[in-house]
């Protein structure tokens, strides 16, 4: 208690829950990693799902989709959301306890369900929102009391300004919540039954879904995590954010321009053309304001550069804003139409999937962890470094494997569908280009068998940072639940 | 417009809540609404149906299955595509589909105009062991629809749910949809020319013969896709959009 005394603001942060989310990221990632690994499996030897109805990959793959993005990235963003606006507001989470262990719980029972829901056979059948409606109110509920814990905890803030990072959160949470209603919006057979019919069909669904999709993207994603970013990197690197105009310029461009995007989903299909021109336009465009954001988090570093070198976690951090710039360069690419005509329905597109995903999301939350845990369970650092390190290169190594692979079975795929021979037929049947690709979707198994491997070895370094004598704390009279202030 | 500044409105979650909103708001308002009102979004061509009762649980099963994870069903307007799959899909040949099913990945083939191009045996023993008839493919089999029974006595309900929701079902077809299930699903059944009457153009398959499957189902709605509207006697003026 000394030093928050000494501070002159006794505030005693709700971190209770945030440790109770940072399990459940580390468990549904893993969760998630072995569930993609098994799909990726089922692509190169398709008869390991012996006809299962629930082992089938059209019933895993939402699992592994969900788990990554919902369940991992979910619980990652509820973890440092609450960390972040706590200590950037100086004020504790607001809602008290029984809220907080709520959204956990609550959260986490809808994940749970999902999933359960999809190997069981429901699926509302659109990508990225596939739990029936019943789960989808329940959502809704959680994610509005999401939204009073983080506004009201900045309401009741102590600073006078509203720190950067808690910009992109609310723009996550506000906008997140519009998607949803946006595009989940059914009617159910029955109010008994799980089954329900989404209340737009054909070229005005595809539009919604997109615009749906594509913002998951943009906000649950990318807007979230750059939240994260401008927290943890000042604070892993010990600097300021390099330039607050920038994060100003940046904020709302990104915002504005992402929601146009949507339709580079969409070209050549039967969308109309002008919606099309639109969604390439702005996905042009919105190159900049996310490399800006990257600028900002990379130009952080200067004059810190050098604990590159000796943090190992700020290594994934920065990492990860690495990525986020190439698969932001990648995706205005394949935005242009006549790049689309090549690069969709093929591998190429799980790759740019993946680069953001294990690149940047899974990294920024590796590093963001990394400096939490012993911030949260009062340790005087992590276990090992060294373990650290070792994960950073074998998840490199793994991402690597997975986007290059990746990047030449989708390209093979595309350049084979449309070859011609020297008579002016197709040269390709569809089955060749599915048995040309078989080598590269090995290699990128073993890119996620390594990203796995990766993240078990983290799992053991926190556990021993949190159990293990060498981290205690020299001052280990500090009482749980007392804080330094700005910690 | 002091309000407008940022330093302002960094000072002000309320404000900066309701700025936020209209940012994200104008995308997609100008992307989305348009394609409501604008009458030509959707081509007007002749031959667009509702799926008849068997075929709207086909494509239930499609949907659960996640089939759309590896098949498309929008073949684009590119020469080699319209080559392999036939012509391009119009925005009309999804206009029932709640949800649509164009998809975004192929791992495997696109599905839009698979209708006719195999025969219904064909559909059953691939569904049942894909491999048997094509040894490099990756898909599942799906042997399994083939031993549970169809659910089918509330299959009205299923279609008054679409009626609500824009799609035109006749209190005809409504009324008769359980019969038109068992119909569709034997393949010399003498109410079968009501039934293509009601529904121009479907397919009537026939597994084990003694009760209505769900691989009945799958097998009738892959049967109908990409059939319903007839190019030969289509202009391109009605496929301006």
């Amino acid at each position: 208690m000394s030093a928050a005394v000494a501070a002159g603001v006794p505030i005693e942060y709700n971190e209770a829950v945030i440790k109770k989310f940072v399990i459940a990221t580390m468990f549904w990632g893993v969760v998630a990693f072995l569930v993609g690994i098994a799909i990726a499996a089922e692509l190169c030897w398709p008869t390991i799902s012996f006809g299962l109805s629930f082992l089938n990959f059209g019933r895993l793959r939402p699992v592994h989709t969900s788990a990554a993005i919902f369940a991992f990235g979910g619980n990652a963003l509820f973890a440092t959301s609450f960390y972040v606006v706590q200590r950037t507001c100086r004020a504790r989470l607001f809602g008290g306890e029984a809220l907080a262990n709520f959204l956990f719980w609550g959260y986490n029972f809808f994940i749970v369900m999902a999933a359960l829901s999809y190997v069981l056979g429901y699926s509302r059948g659109q990508e990225y929102s596939e739990p029936e409606w019943h789960l989808e109110l329940f959502l809704v509920l959680v994610w509005v009391l999401y939204a009073v814990a983080f506004i009201g905890t900045v309401l009741m803030r102590e600073e006078p300004h509203i720190y950067v990072a808690n910009w992109f959160y609310m723009a996550f949470i506000l906008t997140i919540a519009v998607l949803v209603l946006g595009n989940a919006a059914a009617l159910p057979v029955s109010f008994f039954g799980a089954k329900s019919y989404s209340a737009y069909s054909g070229v005005q669904n595809a539009m919604i879904q997109w615009w749906y999709g594509h913002n998951a993207v943009g906000f649950f994603l990318t807007a979230a995590f750059l939240g994260m970013m401008y927290y943890f990197i000042p604070k892993q690197a010990n600097r300021p954010v390099y330039s607050y105009r920038l994060s100003v310029v940046h904020f709302w461009s990104l915002i504005f321009m992402y929601m146009w995007a949507g339709p580079h989903h969409l070209h050549w299909t039967s969308l109309p053309d002008w919606t099309q021109t639109l969604g390439m336009a702005f996905s042009i465009m919105l190159w900049m304001p996310s490399w800006g954001g990257m600028i900002n988090g990379l130009m952080t570093l200067s004059g810190a550069w050098d604990k590159l070198r000796t943090d190992p976690a700020l290594r994934f951090s920065v990492t990860a804003v690495g990525f986020y710039g190439i698969a932001t360069f990648e995706g205005p690419v394949m935005s242009i139409r006549d790049v689309n005509a090549l690069s969709h329905y093929t591998d190429w597109g799980i790759g740019h999937v993946h680069s953001g995903a294990l690149g940047w999301v899974a990294f920024i939350s590796f590093g963001a962890i990394y400096y939490m845990v012993p911030a949260l369970w009062k340790r005087a650092g992590l276990y090992s470094s060294k373990l650290t390190a070792w994960h950073y290169w074998i998840a490199t190594l793994g991402i690597v494997l997975y986007i290059t692979s990746m990047w030449v079975a989708g390209i093979m795929q595309g350049l084979m569908w449309r070859a011609y021979d020297q008579y002016g037929f197709l040269q390709y049947s569809f089955v060749e280009s599915v048995v040309a690709v078989h080598p590269y979707y090995i290699i990128r198994l073993m890119g996620g068998v390594l990203f796995l491997l990766g993240a078990l070895i983290m799992v053991f370094n926190l556990v021993m940072t949190v159990r293990s004598p060498s981290t205690q704390r020299q001052d280990a009279a500090v009482p749980s639940g007392a804080v330094l202030v700005g910690a | 417009m002091n309000f407008l500044r940022q330093d302002f409105i960094e000072r002000n979650a309320i404000l900066l809540l309701v700025l936020t909103l209209c940012t994200i708001a104008v995308g997609g308002i100008v992307e989305i609404v348009p394609l409501f009102t604008i009458e030509t979004t959707v081509e007007h061509v002749k031959g667009m149906r509702p799926y008849a009762p068997l075929e709207l649980a086909g494509r239930d099963i499609y949907v659960r299955e996640g089939c759309y994870l590896c098949h498309s069903q929008q073949i684009r307007a590119l020469k080699d595509e319209v080559e392999r799959y036939g012509h391009y899909s119009l925005a009309a040949e999804s206009m029932y589909d709640h949800p649509f099913q164009w998809g975004s990945k192929r791992i495997g083939p696109d599905l839009s105009r698979v209708g006719g191009k195999y025969s219904s045996d064909w559909h059953y023993a691939h569904l049942s062991n894909p491999q048997a008839l094509v040894p490099e493919s990756l898909m599942p089999r799906y042997a399994f629809l083939a031993e549970q029974p169809l659910r089918y006595d509330r299959i009205a309900d299923n279609m008054r749910t679409l009626r609500t929701l824009g799609t035109p079902y006749t209190d005809e077809q409504i009324a008769s949809a359980r019969s038109d299930v068992e119909t569709q699903a034997a393949a010399d059944s003498p109410d079968a020319d009501a039934l293509k009457k009601r529904y121009p153009k479907a397919v009537t398959v026939q597994g084990d013969g003694h009760q209505v499957t769900e691989m009945d189902a799958l097998v009738a709605y892959l049967q109908v896709l990409g059939t319903m509207v007839d190019f030969a006697d289509t202009t391109t003026e009605q496929l301006q959009q």
